[in-house]
């Protein structure tokens, strides 16, 4: 996922309230560019399963937020970077326990039903990134 | 250096009027609707593409619409095109907009630089390549804000199909006609949940008579309402389940232990009412 | 160090959470609501979110285990006030808090729990 013009706000990851002020932040952001409650609900939540497991799994990181017009829709790309120890197994960590979200549920199954799309990238050893989008239909 | 573009802009800024009386004599004319609103605001239009072209040429260095330099330009007219889409002209007649504004441009090129044949055939061409471009940018807005008016529609189309209907006091019934996919069911909780905030409803019937298949998917779906409207404090009871759905039900083994269900509307009520804390009583005749 | 205020209504506690809270937050009011369900000896404990409007997994789980403990020193929780985009959003991740009763609002949610209509 590439935007065209660059507006992006990078926020550290290193402690509970930094995740507060990320959510914080992407409200406004989501609000200027004009999504409807509901999405941003979602938006926000998802990037605070994210924001989360960054801190707890990854040891820390930031968060990107970045405004996007790529042709003619407007949208949002958020990506939560760390260089903590990496997913062994990707499948799993996506098929959460859908039921009860209970126990180690990494929450990355919810962010990518919430968002529009969802890219992860991670290995052992080398660190995690985890990109999710939201665009504006109208 | 000399900027490539630099004299096509010079050139339009300094015939900024003649160009623009020929350019809206030629767009005018191809429109064909004589209404005056529309005159008006076609000369307002056409007026700031021009001088906005001719200070971008003038100041950019390069001829890529695509490059950060065009973005006004982009912009004014990606907003024509909604404009145009909104008003119901074809893509056609939108991107002539601009690629009417080549000829009364090629022309004055032609007397400027009439006495020197190799850079007229160059900045013709440049000019021909930079509108031709300009013209398709124009197609593609265009095509993006009809999508957009049509996903609109569909939306609200969508929202109209879902009514929700207060029969009682805490009661709401939410009949479901036809599919329930994704998309729906998005509209469909929506729905439910702010007439249980507007009405305080603490139960809601969702009828599925008008659903004509019930699969995982769908079933899913409706637990997923279910359990929105539970998370605000608020019973559902899913009637409406013809046998067949009955049966599929059953064999995809999906869990409707935690919802009531009854075969029609009427047993619903009747069932809501009672939770509802209401008695009905007979009168005598 | 921050906290989130309890209110004693008789045999109810009341919990109204009005900040965006953080995790370490979230999980200092589970641990003030079950010091306080014994030291009051409460029967009913009310969670008014009413003005969150977000809830994601942390503080899902959260009102899952203040329910469950609760009911271990046999006291009844009732959540009340959930907005709408939170409820879409919550049954979207997948939690559906079942173990939690739930109400439109504040004074339901009291009836609620002064009726004790639990099983």
């Amino acid at each position: 996922m590439i935007g065209n013009d660059i507006d992006v706000k990078v926020v550290p990851l290193r402690a509970d309230e930094d995740v507060v002020r990320m959510r914080q932040t992407l409200r406004e952001c989501l609000v200027s560019i004009g999504f409807s409650l509901i999405e941003q609900t979602k938006m926000i939540t998802a990037a605070s399963e994210l924001g989360r497991n960054t801190l707890r799994y990854g040891g820390g990181g930031e968060a990107h937020i970045e405004k996007v017009t790529d042709g003619g829709r407007r949208g949002v790309i958020l990506s939560f970077i760390d260089q903590g120890p990496g997913i062994a197994d990707v499948n799993l960590a996506l098929t959460d326990g859908y039921t009860t979200g209970n126990g180690m549920g990494l929450g990355l199954g919810g962010a990518r039903r919430l968002a529009d799309d969802f890219e992860l990238i991670t290995a052992p050893g080398q660190g995690t990134t985890v990109r999710i989008a939201k665009w504006k239909l109208f | 250096m000399r900027n490539e573009t630099s004299r096509l802009g010079d050139i339009i800024i300094e015939h900024q009027e003649k160009l623009l009386e020929g350019w809206l004599a030629s767009l005018i004319s191809r429109i064909g609707r004589r209404d005056a609103h529309a005159e008006t605001e076609l000369r307002q239009q056409a007026s700031r593409f021009l001088s906005l072209v001719g200070t971008t040429l003038r100041n950019a260095g390069s001829a890529d619409i695509d490059s950060s330099a065009w973005q006004e330009a982009r912009q004014l007219l990606g907003d024509i095109s909604a404009n145009r889409v909104r008003q119901g002209y074809s893509s056609i007649e939108t991107a002539n907009f601009v690629f009417s504004l080549k000829e009364p441009l090629t022309s004055y090129l032609q007397t400027e630089m009439s006495g020197d044949p190799a850079t007229l055939v160059t900045e013709i061409m440049a000019t021909n390549s930079l509108f031709d471009k300009l013209g398709l940018f124009t197609v593609e807005s265009y095509q993006k804000s009809r999508e957009q008016v049509i996903m609109r529609q569909q939306q609200e189309l969508l929202e109209l199909s879902t009514p929700v209907v207060q029969l009682w006091k805490d009661v709401l019934a939410l009949p479901l006609i036809g599919t329930l996919d994704s998309a729906r069911t998005q509209v469909v909780m929506e729905s439910l949940l702010q007439k249980i905030v507007d009405t305080g409803a603490s139960i809601a019937i969702i009828d599925i008579t008008g659903v004509p298949t019930v699969d995982t998917l769908v079933a899913q779906h409706l637990l997923k309402t279910v359990a929105a409207a539970r998370l605000m404090g608020a019973d559902c009871i899913i009637s409406g389940i013809r046998p067949q759905i009955a049966q599929t039900i059953v064999h995809l083994g999906v869990n409707l232990e935690d919802v009531i269900t009854k075969a029609t509307l009427a047993d619903a009520f009747l069932v809501a009412l009672q939770r509802a804390g209401s008695v009905i009583v007979q009168k005598d005749r | 160090m921050e906290r989130i205020p309890i209110l004693k209504m008789g045999q109810l506690l009341l919990v109204t959470i009005q900040v965006d809270m953080h995790d370490r937050l979230a999980m200092t009011l589970q641990d003030d609501l079950t010091t306080r369900i014994v030291k009051d000896r409460a029967k009913g404990v009310l969670i008014d979110i009413s003005a969150l409007d977000l809830v994601d997994s942390f503080i899902g789980r959260m009102i899952n285990n203040i329910a469950a403990m609760a009911k271990i020193l046999d006291a009844d929780t009732v959540l009340v006030g959930m907005q709408p985009a939170v409820a879409i959003t919550l049954v979207e991740l997948g939690l559906t808090l079942e173990g939690v009763k739930t109400a439109l609002n504040v004074e339901r949610g009291m009836t609620m729990l002064k009726l004790g209509s639990f099983s």
